[in-house]
């Protein structure tokens, strides 16, 4: 049998069962109680009254104060001195970077190496670049897709125009778009066709000539952005709206989170590709790099589009 | 040789000039400007340093996406008004 103890109320059990019914606060517990005085109850306050302006005056004022003369000096100095310091340091270290475009640099080790030898023959892909970014380091470029969507939706937050109770939206302005610049219109039927042809090209080929998801996307999203600027939203919204944006996007990222982890299922060896690669140099060959190529595209046009839609007027 | 060699030194003196007078000037549409132009003679270097991927990307999102943005960015901010007032102080002074 245990019995209660005699300081019960002060050991901690029992201070938790007061505090769990109720009559203790562990906050208040220890804050001094003072009866006010009858000078505060009253309410007239003898004190000397403070001239705070007269204070900040001689406070902040370089003239009288001396103390402050003397640290914004010592501040201009030694921010200077400090930028001088930074730039020695940089260019002091740039003096021991590897000589530009010598054979024996640290980068050139096995790894490119095995890149320009084997790259081919095991990704599939002309372009070493796409069979590097697309095959051997593929988890990398998902991350910096996630990044790309992130941003996105980050931008979203923070310029987003909702509606407000009245259900009015704010204004924007977009209500002088378009401003039907002639030139600006008759440059842009000529050019917006070739710079989406353009675009396409460079995500297409991306396993075969220089270019892959990035630049393409980069190139049609600045090519709608044109299209955009001199047609006005009427015009874009009829193939590209905040759906359009949401579905591209979330498709393109959920297809390349799906094609890069069947190798988890395959023994979590990414390097070895267990589907067909087909000829090197056709267009229908190097497995997955044409796929992830298009979504990386996708990807990066939805975020330039977005981009600029979300700064010009809050929304799609 | 020589020719592509002073070309490339033309670019990189450009390049040092661009990014020297971006923070030199000081109306913000200018800088934008100097900006864009800083973008496209990297996108040159670029293609000269055997990249053309990265070339392509420059000239996108370099000279055009960024300063698209920054544009749209000042206008929302109503910064191009007041640079247009004091270069009409400049120009009166």
């Amino acid at each position: 049998m245990s019995r209660i103890r005699d300081d019960y109320e002060k050991s901690p059990a029992g201070r938790f069962e007061a505090w769990y019914k109720g009559e203790y606060d562990p906050i208040n517990a220890h804050l001094p109680v003072r009866p006010m005085s009858e000078r505060e109850l009253s309410g007239d306050d003898d004190r000397p009254h403070v001239d705070r302006l007269a204070i900040r005056d001689t406070t902040y004022n370089r003239d009288t104060n001396k103390a402050l003369r003397v640290s914004r000096g010592a501040y201009r100095v030694l921010s200077v001195v400090l930028c001088l310091v930074l730039i020695g340091v940089l260019i002091w270290m740039v003096q021991y970077l590897p000589d530009f475009g010598d054979p024996a640099n640290p980068v050139n080790n096995e790894v490119s190496a095995r890149y320009i030898e084997k790259g081919v023959e095991e990704t599939g892909a002309i372009n070493y670049v796409s069979g590097m970014i697309l095959d051997y380091r593929a988890f990398d470029t998902f991350g910096e897709s996630c990044v790309l969507f992130i941003a996105t939706v980050c931008v979203q937050i923070l310029l987003r125009m909702t509606p407000d109770k009245t259900g009015k939206k704010p204004a924007s302005d977009r209500l002088y778009e378009p401003k039907n610049d002639v030139i600006q219109q008759r440059v842009c039927v000529v050019l917006v066709p070739f710079l989406f042809i353009f675009g396409i090209y460079v995500i297409l080929n991306g396993h075969l000539s220089p270019g892959g998801g990035f630049s393409g996307g980069a190139v049609l999203g600045a090519a709608l952005i044109l299209y955009l600027c001199s047609f006005g939203y009427d015009r874009t919204e009829r193939f590209f709206t905040v759906k359009t944006f949401r579905v591209v996007s979330l498709a393109a990222l959920l297809f390349y989170c799906l094609a890069k982890s069947y190798s988890f299922y395959t023994g979590a060896n990414h390097l070895e590709s267990h589907i067909p690669l087909g000829t090197p140099g056709h267009i229908l060959s190097s497995g997955l790099i044409l796929l992830l190529n298009i979504c990386v595209g996708s990807v990066v046009t939805c975020t330039m589009y977005a981009f600029y839609t979300l700064f010009r007027k809050g929304d799609f | 040789m020589t020719v592509m060699r002073i070309f490339e030194l033309f670019l990189l003196v450009g390049l040092i000039i661009c990014a020297v007078s971006v923070t030199l000037t000081k109306r913000m549409i200018t800088a934008i400007v100097i900006y864009m132009s800083y973008s496209m003679i990297m996108s040159v270097i670029w293609v000269i340093l055997q990249s053309p991927d990265l070339a392509i990307t420059e000239a996108a999102v370099g000279a055009g996406v960024t300063s698209i943005l920054f544009f749209v960015t000042l206008k929302k901010i109503n910064a191009f008004d007041d640079d247009r007032g004091d270069s009409n102080e400049q120009d009166q002074g």
